[in-house]
């Protein structure tokens, strides 16, 4: 009896909006959603039209000679040009490769932090190393600049205060160590945030591994190496992976804020090079073209990752 | 149990404990370097005479600072995309995620994959902003704000939290007569209020943070944030410097000079003030928040 009294309530309150099926209804809702996912991601792919034409801004497209794939082909037909794609891509995989090296980092962070006996000391030292990762690419270049400034930066005085330098060294516009510096403020600003994670598998591991462990005679790096190092590897192959996905896509802020006339030919990443030369310079087009092809390497890119994903864990990633 | 330790372990334990505290410090004291900075005496403070404690300490800097032109507009700009972004963000992805946990809806597993690929993928900024300027989206401030609605991993984050919550709560709603929009504000948004929460951390974050978008898009100077003015001030002091030093000016402005500095550590310190300030306290939501994203739906 009384569902059906029920359902009937139901069809009399919401008759008008009735009229159309809920599995739409429900599209419906998320359509204005999807309408701007699509505006902003798949959207900016028709810009890709312009790696095929002469552009340049303050025309029309179609005022515009269209010029097929030479852009494309002028990256590999001109040296100069084919140099230059060439030193920015070193700098993006060598800039990926250290920060690839540099994800052990969060690993042993995590591991040796569990060591630490003293709930406080733990508790503080993950609550102050996370800050840096929430302030801006902007600030850290101001933080950066304030220690190590010619004129009144810290590490300038207590240089000269020590007698190690003469004056004061302007850090920041050097070319020497330019990748080292660049995943050195990398490693300061993500390496408490980055360890989070395994902080969080270490805590989940079985507690009475450990104590049948002891009971066996294990010692402390023992544990560590049979207990908690296979405990937390399938978090870090997850990362691993998403980040070989990234390889390509080392973002644009960091370069962006530390780049000066100095540092230049070693910080050019893709994304930074592709800015220079469509945004400052104008080749519109050329840098279109670059962008488009790192695209596409990123896509491959993320379809590999995906497979080994498979493979390993069977699991993917997207 | 009494054990004794090795002189092996309480040399682990001492080394441990070092290098963690002095990590630590290299995280934190450059924020407190920054702030004696500003409140101490400009002119000492410009010499590079303030290391380890404040001297002749005043809060001159931040009224004047304030009244920097173009400033205290930044300023709002900063704080209205912050509160409007993060609403938007919130809202937006925490109903997309309900939507989303519904098997019925048309479609539901194209457009979720739809939805998660844009996370891994992107066209490139130069087409992106061939889009933006289209679209009118150049000193435009819903530019900060319309792409920030629908973010994909935070649609996951609710999404996963919608689905641990018992489906008879909805049905007997649902018996009740209540539409799928009803469902959402009186059932759904107050149980996942965590959630929420470390949604609106995180994209109110991303919000105060933002730059790059601001670069790009805004050559007006009424959208200019704080960041923005933040990243123009180092620069333009920086090549300043740079010119009084290869011109082998000896006597330099230094009244101009403190102002330089003052001004650079000032805004720099009124960036991250907000920060400081909620991320105490908003610290263990956050990391709970990430816990549940890494369980991926």
């Amino acid at each position: 009896m009384e569902p059906v009294a029920q359902s009937q309530t139901k069809r009399i309150r919401s008759s008008p909006s009735s009229l159309i099926p809920d599995r739409y209804r429900l599209f419906l809702f998320a359509l204005p959603f999807l309408v701007l996912v699509f505006i902003f991601s798949y959207l900016p792919l028709y810009g890709w039209i312009y790696a095929f034409y002469n552009y340049r801004p303050g025309f029309a497209l179609s005022d515009t000679p269209f010029v097929g794939l030479q852009w494309f082909r002028s990256i590999f037909s001109n040296p100069t040009q084919t140099q230059e794609v060439m030193r920015v891509m070193r700098n993006t995989m060598v800039m990926s490769l250290l920060g690839i090296a540099t994800s052990i980092l969060p690993v042993l962070f995590a591991v040796f932090l569990s060591e630490i006996k003293s709930q406080w000391y733990k508790k503080t030292v993950q609550v102050l190393t996370t800050l840096p990762n929430f302030i801006s690419w902007v600030l850290v270049y101001a933080i950066a600049f304030m220690m190590f400034n010619v004129d009144n930066g810290l590490i300038n005085k207590i240089m000269i205060g020590l007698g190690f330098q003469e004056q004061g060294v302007n850090y920041l516009a050097t070319n020497n160590h330019t990748w080292l510096s660049m995943i050195a403020w990398a490693t300061w600003k993500g390496l408490g945030w980055g360890a989070i994670m395994y902080i969080a598998a270490i805590t989940s591991i079985d507690q009475e591994l450990y104590d049948a462990a002891k009971v066996d005679g294990a010692g402390r790096f023992r544990m560590i190496w049979h207990i908690t190092v296979p405990g937390i590897m399938p978090t870090y192959f997850v990362l691993l992976l998403l980040s070989i996905a990234n390889f390509i896509n080392n973002g644009l802020e960091q370069y962006f804020v530390f780049q000066n006339p100095m540092n230049k030919s070693h910080i050019e990443v893709l994304d930074l090079y592709v800015y220079n030369i469509g945004m400052l310079g104008t080749n519109f087009s050329f840098a279109t073209a670059v962008s488009m092809l790192k695209s596409l390497v990123s896509i491959a890119l993320l379809f590999i990752a995906n497979r080994m994903s498979k493979i390993v864990r069977g699991e993917s990633i997207i | 149990m009494l054990k004794r330790r090795s002189a092996g372990e309480i040399a682990f334990n001492v080394t441990n404990y070092a290098v963690f505290g002095l990590f630590t410090l290299i995280c934190i004291l450059p924020f407190y370097y920054l702030f004696i900075q500003t409140i101490s005496d400009n002119d000492l403070s410009a010499r590079g005479l303030v290391t380890f404690y404040p001297k002749g300490i005043h809060f001159e800097n931040y009224r004047k600072v304030l009244q920097l032109d173009g400033l205290s507009q930044a300023f709002l700009i900063s704080v209205l995309r912050t509160v409007v972004g993060t609403i938007a963000t919130v809202l937006g992805s925490a109903f997309l995620g309900f939507i989303f946990t519904k098997q019925k809806m048309w479609g539901r597993r194209f457009w979720y994959r739809f939805l998660v690929v844009t996370m891994y993928f992107n066209a490139g900024i130069i087409p992106w902003y061939v889009v933006m300027l289209r679209l009118g989206m150049t000193n435009n401030f819903w530019a900060y704000v319309l792409p920030a609605v629908v973010s994909p991993f935070y649609v996951i984050l609710a999404k996963t939290f919608v689905e641990s919550i018992p489906e008879v709560l909805q049905e007997s709603a649902e018996i009740d007569g209540a539409g799928y929009l009803t469902l959402f504000f009186r059932i759904i948004l107050p149980l996942i209020v965590p959630i929420s929460a470390t949604i609106a951390i995180f994209a109110a974050v991303a919000q105060w943070n933002s730059f790059i978008d601001t670069v790009f898009l805004m050559t007006d100077k009424t959208y200019y944030t704080l960041q923005f003015v933040l990243y123009k001030y180092l620069n333009e002091s920086n090549s300043l410097a740079a010119i009084i030093r290869s011109s082998g000016a000896q006597n330099m402005d230094l009244s101009n000079m403190q102002t330089a500095n003052s001004i650079r550590t000032t805004v720099s310190m009124i960036v991250v003030l907000p920060i400081l300030l909620v991320y105490p306290f908003f610290q263990r939501y956050f990391v709970k928040g990430i816990m549940i994203g890494a369980v991926k739906g």
